[in-house]
């Protein structure tokens, strides 16, 4: 029982906001003490992990481009789109980036677009823009509402429609465990499987974006 | 054949440019501690595999303790006003778009196309790592094209790259922190602790309450462990195959599916998915860590209902 401890850690550290890498490193240290383990250990086998876990960093190549297209003015010029457009509105663009997300995953192409990619230099400047273009330019707070509801449309758009293509990690993962316990299913069986939840993500999603229009325009005025 | 050493190279290399860029940048009163932090995260790159468990171990440390203790500053790399970039989005137009949409593009091309490539029995790129070997080509063509069309200085890429990496800061190696430390919760047998306090104290009599104990179970041991990965095969082996399955006779596809998608329901309300919920925020530049998570919870629980509803009507049908 007392291994679960470095949960406990994990859960206060991120509560009470102390910096999350050293929250991270002392709940490892918790939950290996109680396992048995000796503080070296700990450190050794933190250490390998981290080393294996590399690839998760290196999504950061895409950095010195977005800040090239940054620096020549590609945010302003997907800002200056948005606005020339009539009828837009936050939540109409972000339920088309929903689409075009949702659909592109579904086939594959995941790693066509992301946070650092797609999110920050065009979709969120676009989105600000297009809360300009219709309720005048919003104060900082909304500025700050609008970019986390750009980000959550991504993640929301890609984790319900990643387990449509046969070939995704976590669609493979299943069918090896299933396998594993004497289930032996064909991956497109999983696949069809998550089509109703991926409907209902953007059901959902798109009607709180809708929703998220209209409260954006009952806002006070500044 | 071109393999995930080729791209952790080039990562190492961007990531040495930032510490050295760091430590010329009279700017930033915290210089030394991004050029050590940078360093190392270059030095990981680089010889990672030559330093052995322990000494990447100190190595972590050391990249915590620089966090910790608030030795990183803000950047002040030189790079153009909002004026400016407004004159030259005028300027180029839609230009600016070629090679945003070039990225992409390539990447597109190497997922779909270039990954099956042989040479003589040889594969072009590792089809394991196709992705990011595919996202690093596409980095590399795309950067050359911005810089020729946009008529940017050479040393653009690395100073616009450390820009943005110290506006994300040190939130930028949570992900693979936390990616490391669901390994030693592992080591230590965390999950397998939590698995068997589910399946031992939650009721699983009937139909709609097991169902229910592997959705919410799924989503909420994916909140503590920050990855449904981890959770998948601990639930699907103590609830959802010896009682939806073999006990209620469930259809396993629609189980495994729905359940593993009920997860990913927990990963869009957990601070541990460190990747998709606190690096936007700071590539976002909003001050509260958490607006994206809170973005989040309302479809996150929508979609947990939603996911228990759908696994109880389709996977119990005749």
């Amino acid at each position: 029982m007392l291994i679960l401890l470095g949960v406990a850690v994990i859960v206060v550290g991120f509560a009470i906001r102390l910096n999350p890498l050293l929250v991270v490193v002392l709940a490892a240290m918790t939950s290996g003490w109680f396992a048995g383990l000796s503080p070296l250990q700990v450190i050794a086998a933190f250490g390998k992990a981290f080393n294996e876990n590399r690839f998760v960093s290196t999504a950061y190549l895409v950095l010195p481009l977005v800040g090239v297209w940054e620096r020549a003015g590609l945010r302003e010029r997907a800002a200056a789109i948005v606005s020339g457009l009539r009828g837009v509105s936050v939540g109409r663009l972000l339920v088309s980036y929903m689409v075009f997300r949702q659909v592109t995953t579904a086939v594959g192409l995941m790693p066509i677009a992301g946070q650092a990619q797609t999110i920050r230099p065009i979709v969120a400047p676009m989105a600000e823009a297009a809360a300009e273009a219709r309720d005048g330019p919003p104060d900082q707070e909304t500025r700050y509402a609008i970019r986390a509801m750009a980000a959550a449309t991504d993640n929301v758009a890609v984790f319900f429609s990643e387990d449509i293509f046969v070939a995704m990690g976590s669609v493979l993962l299943m069918v090896g465990f299933l396998t594993s316990a004497k289930i032996v299913l064909d991956p497109i069986h999983l696949s069809v499987w998550a089509i109703p939840t991926a409907l209902a993500a953007f059901a959902i999603h798109a009607t709180r974006l809708m929703l998220f229009d209209r409260r954006l325009r009952r806002r006070p005025a500044p | 054949m071109i393999k995930l050493g080729f791209v952790y190279l080039l990562a190492g290399l961007m990531f040495a440019s930032f510490a050295v860029f760091s430590a010329l940048d009279r700017g930033n009163r915290k210089r030394l501690g991004n050029t050590a932090f940078w360093a190392l995260v270059a030095v990981s790159f680089l010889a990672g595999d030559r330093l052995g468990d322990l000494g990447n171990g100190v190595l972590v440390l050391g990249l915590a303790l620089l966090a910790g203790l608030g030795l990183l500053g803000r950047s002040a790399p030189v790079t153009t006003s909002p004026e400016e970039r407004l004159a030259l989005s005028e300027r180029f137009g839609n230009q600016l778009f070629v090679p945003a949409l070039l990225l992409p593009l390539v990447v597109a091309i190497g997922v779909l196309a270039l990954k099956p490539v042989q040479f003589g029995g040889v594969h072009l790129m590792d089809p394991k790592q196709a992705t990011l070997i595919s996202l690093a080509l596409a980095v590399l063509i795309a950067l050359a094209v911005a810089l020729v069309l946009l008529r940017q200085p050479p040393a653009a890429p690395l100073q616009e790259g450390r820009r943005l990496a110290d506006t994300v800061g040190w939130a930028a190696l949570l992900p693979q922190f936390l990616a490391a430390l669901g390994a030693v919760f592992a080591l230590a047998g965390v999950g397998a602790q939590i698995g068997h306090l589910v399946t031992t104290y939650l009721p699983v009599d009937t139909r709609l309450a097991a169902v229910a104990v592997y959705c919410v179970g799924m989503a909420g041991f994916t909140m503590l462990m920050g990855n449904a990965f981890a959770a998948f095969p601990v639930l699907t082996g103590g609830v959802a195959i010896p009682i939806l399955i073999n006990h209620f006779g469930g259809n396993p596809a629609v189980i495994a599916s729905i359940g593993m998608l009920s997860g990913f329901c927990g990963t869009l309300m957990t601070p541990l998915a460190a990747n998709f919920n606190l690096v936007p925020p700071a590539l976002l530049e909003i001050p509260d860590r958490y607006s994206v998570i809170k973005a989040q919870v309302p479809t996150g629980l929508l979609m947990l209902l939603v996911n228990t509803v759908l696994m109880y009507v389709l996977a119990f049908r005749q």
